[in-house]
């Protein structure tokens, strides 16, 4: 019988919920790693139990663990994060120009065909890939030094990369994205890289449509339909379907196109999730109620999912990396707060409930269904 | 023996106790202390210090005798009482909560 496996990362540890494939039930093991924040963890598609996390703190940087047993037991593998050559500098908050530095990691992808690889999105932006399962890291800095670097700058989280995206029908492009620069595709497995941010509105800058400096807060795809994309920016929810050549804006009737996540549906490709949030300084769910907005169109055209979820007095927020879907045929979401609850609707949206309630903030929730 | 009582972020990642022994040959100082721990508990590599440049990292802060040694050179010989091991060397996070430090 299916199972499914949530793996959640919070500010002072992570968190795994498991269920079989009625999700009505479910078990808490953790924390893991306590004390630690842990940015991220994902599994690999090729081995289950093969799982990477992110574990960082700001006294003592950063480390990553590894579990090979679905996350029973861990062990830390490699942590050497080393920008390529002379890493040259980016903008500040301010304009000025300034150092790129290691902080941590914020995302971890492993690869769809091989257990060993994996990549790691890092703040300041650049990419990493490990070729023996996490043990070591070299940076494909051809993201950082294709030329527009020295314009990318911080946005209210620091200057992060926080998404990838593998093509899974052409694993040698990637979709990456970045706050405060944008969205990036690779055509050659991250050797070489190019903005695809053509469409992007963005008031704070000096020149809105800029090439670069925009601030996307996620972006994500449907495996059937790679050339789609959706982008949840700083403000816009935002639509491509030319794999990022050109983008258009589908916010449409939602209440605010303020927000952090947005995910699709596992089955139907034109179904996507996000969570407005009031405004960029009001980081919480407009009028204190907590809904999930979904389309089935593709955008544009929005309904509020609320049935199990707060609607007064709720003010929390979704993180970026916060929300997830499996692939039972009854399509899982899953999203955690800021708040410690982690939110599941084993029915596609339509009704919501909270595995957990009182966990540390949650900074990511990735969900792994086994067989 | 040297001995080196570590935060409690540490202990955990190393899954250790709240002191570990090490063996540290002559001259004693926080370089050759930090040398033996990394090599002893490998996963502490990067904590304390940056991997490259061996900087001390910002909030990481290192006592001994009492004496807070945090800006002093790596290289500085530690007193008589650290290479004895009468006194531990103390690497502790800044204070920023409880860190349990003295329990």
């Amino acid at each position: 019988m299916s199972s499914v496996r949530v793996l959640v990362g919070t500010r002072k540890g992570a968190f795994i919920l498991t269920s079989d494939g009625k999700r009505q039930k479910w078990e808490v093991a953790g924390p893991h790693f306590g004390g630690w924040e842990i940015y991220h963890l994902k599994g690999s598609p090729v081995n289950p139990d093969r799982i990477y996390a992110s574990q960082s703190s700001s006294w003592f940087g950063q480390q990553i663990q590894r579990s090979d047993d679905g996350g029973k037991t861990w062990k830390p593998v490699g942590n050497k994060f080393v920008y390529d050559g002379n890493a040259g500098t980016h903008q500040w908050y301010d304009g000025t120009p300034h150092p790129w530095e290691f902080k941590r990691v914020w995302h971890l992808e492993p690869s769809l065909n091989d257990s060993e690889a994996v990549y790691a999105g890092a703040e300041d932006a650049a990419m990493f890939r490990s070729s023996d399962g996490g043990q070591s890291w070299e940076e494909l800095s051809g993201l950082r030094q294709h030329g527009t670097g020295p314009r990318w700058q911080p946005g209210a989280g620091g200057m992060c990369l926080h998404t990838i995206l593998i093509d899974p029908t052409n694993q040698d492009r990637m979709f990456i994205a970045i706050s405060a620069a944008g969205a990036f595709r690779t055509e050659d497995a991250g050797k070489t890289w190019q903005p695809i941010n053509q469409g992007l509105k963005s008031e704070f800058l000096p020149n809105p449509t800029a090439d670069v400096g925009h601030c996307v807060h996620r972006i994500a795809l449907h495996h059937s339909q790679p050339d789609v994309l959706f982008m949840q920016k700083h403000w816009d929810v935002m639509r491509s379907d030319d794999a990022g050549e050109s983008w258009r804006e589908v916010s449409g009737n939602l209440p605010s196109d303020f927000g952090f996540v947005i995910d699709v549906h596992a089955h139907e490709p034109q179904t996507v999730f996000v969570v407005p949030i009031k405004s960029d300084s009001e980081h919480y769910p407009p009028d204190g109620k907590l809904r999930v907005y979904r389309s089935r169109t593709g955008g544009n055209e929005w309904e509020a999912l609320t049935r199990g979820l707060p609607q007064q007095d709720c003010y929390v927020n979704v993180l970026r990396d916060a929300m997830a879907v499996d692939s039972l045929d009854s399509c899982g979401i899953y999203f955690g707060t800021t708040g410690g609850q982690v939110y599941a609707s084993p029915d596609g949206g339509e009704s919501w409930s909270a595995i957990v309630r009182d966990l540390p903030p949650v900074y990511a929730v990735e969900v792994q269904t086994l067989q | 023996m040297i001995r080196v009582i570590l935060p409690p972020h540490l202990r955990t990642l190393a899954g250790v106790e709240r002191m570990v022994e090490l063996e540290v040959r002559a001259p004693v100082t926080a370089r050759t202390i930090l040398d033996a721990l990394e090599t002893k508990y490998p996963m502490l590599r990067g904590t304390t210090r940056d991997h490259v440049t061996e900087q001390r990292r910002p909030l990481v802060r290192f006592f001994a005798c009492g004496e807070d040694i945090s800006q002093d050179s790596p290289d500085v010989e530690l007193p008589e009482a650290i290479a004895s091991g009468i006194e531990p060397f103390f690497i502790i996070g800044a204070i920023a909560g409880g860190s349990g430090i003295w329990n």
